[in-house]
């Protein structure tokens, strides 16, 4: 007979050349206004969005090149009315299929409507534990309403994720946090970093929290964590700026993980567009799976062979993959370079001077509010000359 | 759903409503789906789970694996192995006692 499965049967997949998430970037509308967030800063501008018949398409070609999970993401999916009608498609197509909400424009009846289209799972986020700061940081009065539907969500059976970012304004209330997240019966708990690009990049002085703030809550979420075993899974991220090692980007770029923009265009990541000397395709001129097998951008930073020291000849590489390509491009100008996160990289002390700025004694910046327009990308390209390390 | 709970023969198990279980053609095997989460199972894993449909004792899903992978050596292992994987199951929350 075959081996049956000891307790180390099962394999968490590795892609196997399979892009197990396809993300679906619906629109990058949003009614709120989040300093952080990761769309581009004109956003604005996109507003030529794959029809329904278009995401369709995607779908089918998604699955047929293996996808199994799926997100439907934004700016807030739900502005669109037509994600009922694609959740449908997608079950029908056999994805387990995520929501990812701000919890705007969610209502009870669009609720019973996902549920009845097969929906799997709902990704709530929420900033903080507190009715005035959330609706500061968020730009809009929203708190009340992400709570009634946080209730709804569970109400209705569906498998909750509470997506709560750590920034400087929110991490001296994590026990807070931490308690509502348990009074709400999250079944998962992403309390994470939020990723300095687009939006957070403008506003990461005022956002970046201190290292006394990141080991604080860390301790939290442990003690945390043993106390709710069996009852809620949590993820905790490390800043990166504070570890001295790069977050690993995903399973390596371009070997899991599928994003489609709003405007068809496919990304090997969400944030992969702030790397300005690549072209990205479109799913308007190529199949899904022209993108993800030959095009150049999908390949640019497969495998190993584009590596640089140190990285290269680096024990840690099989783990991390060298650290964020994006973070490499916004901070060093080449994206090939070693995320400057890594203490090992070069370039680490653009990291160090980063924290140093955010903490010198000054008047605090204020914030600039996602909303269109409210900066001009028309004189930004990209770098001019990468810097060389001193 | 404590871990070190044992694993009775008259246990009924069902697949934790939080997941999605199926056969996958891509993978050729079965896998569990949860919120952002993929495992891919093998064929002794996937035989089993599903088999965890809530109204069958753990003593006949014993029976009905002896049967199809009959060979009397290994039958003796068989049972002590699939009470393990069952306990871990329970343990990481796949499966779930049909009350
Ligand atoms: S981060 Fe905030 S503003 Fe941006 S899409 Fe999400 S909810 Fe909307
Ligand atoms: S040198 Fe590169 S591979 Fe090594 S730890 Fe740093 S980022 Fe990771």
């Amino acid at each position: 007979m075959p081996v049956l499965p000891g307790s180390d049967s099962s394999l968490s997949l590795d892609g196997q050349g399979k892009p197990l998430w396809l993300c679906c970037e619906l629109t990058y509308r949003c009614p709120l206004a989040c300093p952080w967030c990761s769309n581009p800063l004109d956003f604005d501008l996109y507003r030529d969005e794959l029809s329904t018949e278009e995401w369709k398409r995607v779908l089918r070609e998604g699955r047929e090149l293996g996808a199994l999970q799926l997100g439907f993401t934004g700016g807030e999916p739900l502005v669109r009315k037509d994600v009922e009608e694609l959740v449908a498609e997608a079950s029908e197509l056999g994805y387990y299929t995520n929501l990812i909400t701000s919890g705007m424009g969610l209502t009870e009846k669009r609720l019973v409507a996902l549920k009845q289209a097969g929906l799997n799972q709902i990704q709530l986020s929420i900033q903080s534990c507190d009715r005035d700061l959330t609706d500061k940081l968020v730009g809009a009065k929203a708190h009340k309403h992400k709570l009634e539907v946080a209730r709804l969500i569970k109400a209705h059976g569906f498998p909750m994720v509470l997506n709560v970012p750590t920034i400087r304004q929110t991490l001296d209330r994590t026990e807070d946090i931490l308690a509502m997240a348990e009074e709400l019966k999250a079944d998962y708990l992403e309390y994470v970093q939020i990723q300095y690009y687009n939006w957070a990049w403008l506003n990461r002085d005022e956002l970046l929290p201190t290292r006394e703030q990141v080991e604080r809550a860390d301790e939290l979420v442990k003690a945390f964590r043993e106390r709710m075993a069996g009852r809620m899974t949590i993820y905790f991220v490390d800043h990166d700026y504070y570890m001295g090692r790069p977050k690993a980007c995903m399973n390596g770029w371009g070997t899991i993980h599928f994003t489609i923009a709003p405007d068809g265009t496919g990304l090997p990541c969400q944030e992969a567009r702030v790397i300005k000397d690549m072209d990205f395709p479109s799913v308007r001129d190529h199949s899904l799976e022209w993108i993800w097998h030959d095009s150049p951008a999908f390949n640019r930073f497969r495998g190993e062979s584009w590596m640089k020291e140190p990285c290269r000849g680096c024990p840690e590489r099989k783990k991390d993959f060298g650290g964020c390509r994006c973070q490499a491009y916004l901070l060093t100008g080449d994206a090939a370079n070693t995320d400057p996160a890594c203490a090992l990289s070069p370039h680490h002390h653009v990291i160090e001077a980063a924290i140093e700025d955010a903490f010198r004694p000054r008047v605090h910046r204020p914030l600039v509010m996602r909303r269109p327009r409210a900066v001009s990308t028309a004189f930004t390209g990209g770098w001019d000359e990468a810097p060389s390390p001193p | 759903m404590a871990a070190d709970a044992r694993v009775q023969l008259d246990d009924c198990f069902e697949i934790n409503p939080m997941y999605l279980f199926r056969w996958e053609e891509t993978q050729d095997s079965h896998v569990l789906l949860y919120p952002e989460g993929v495992v891919k199972l093998n064929e002794g894993a996937g035989a089993i789970l599903s088999r965890c449909t809530g109204d069958k004792p753990v003593a006949r899903i014993i029976e009905e694996l002896k049967e199809i992978y009959s060979d009397p050596e290994s039958n003796a292992t068989l049972e002590k192995s699939l009470l393990e994987f069952l306990e871990v199951s329970h343990a990481r929350g796949w499966i779930k006692l049909k009350s």
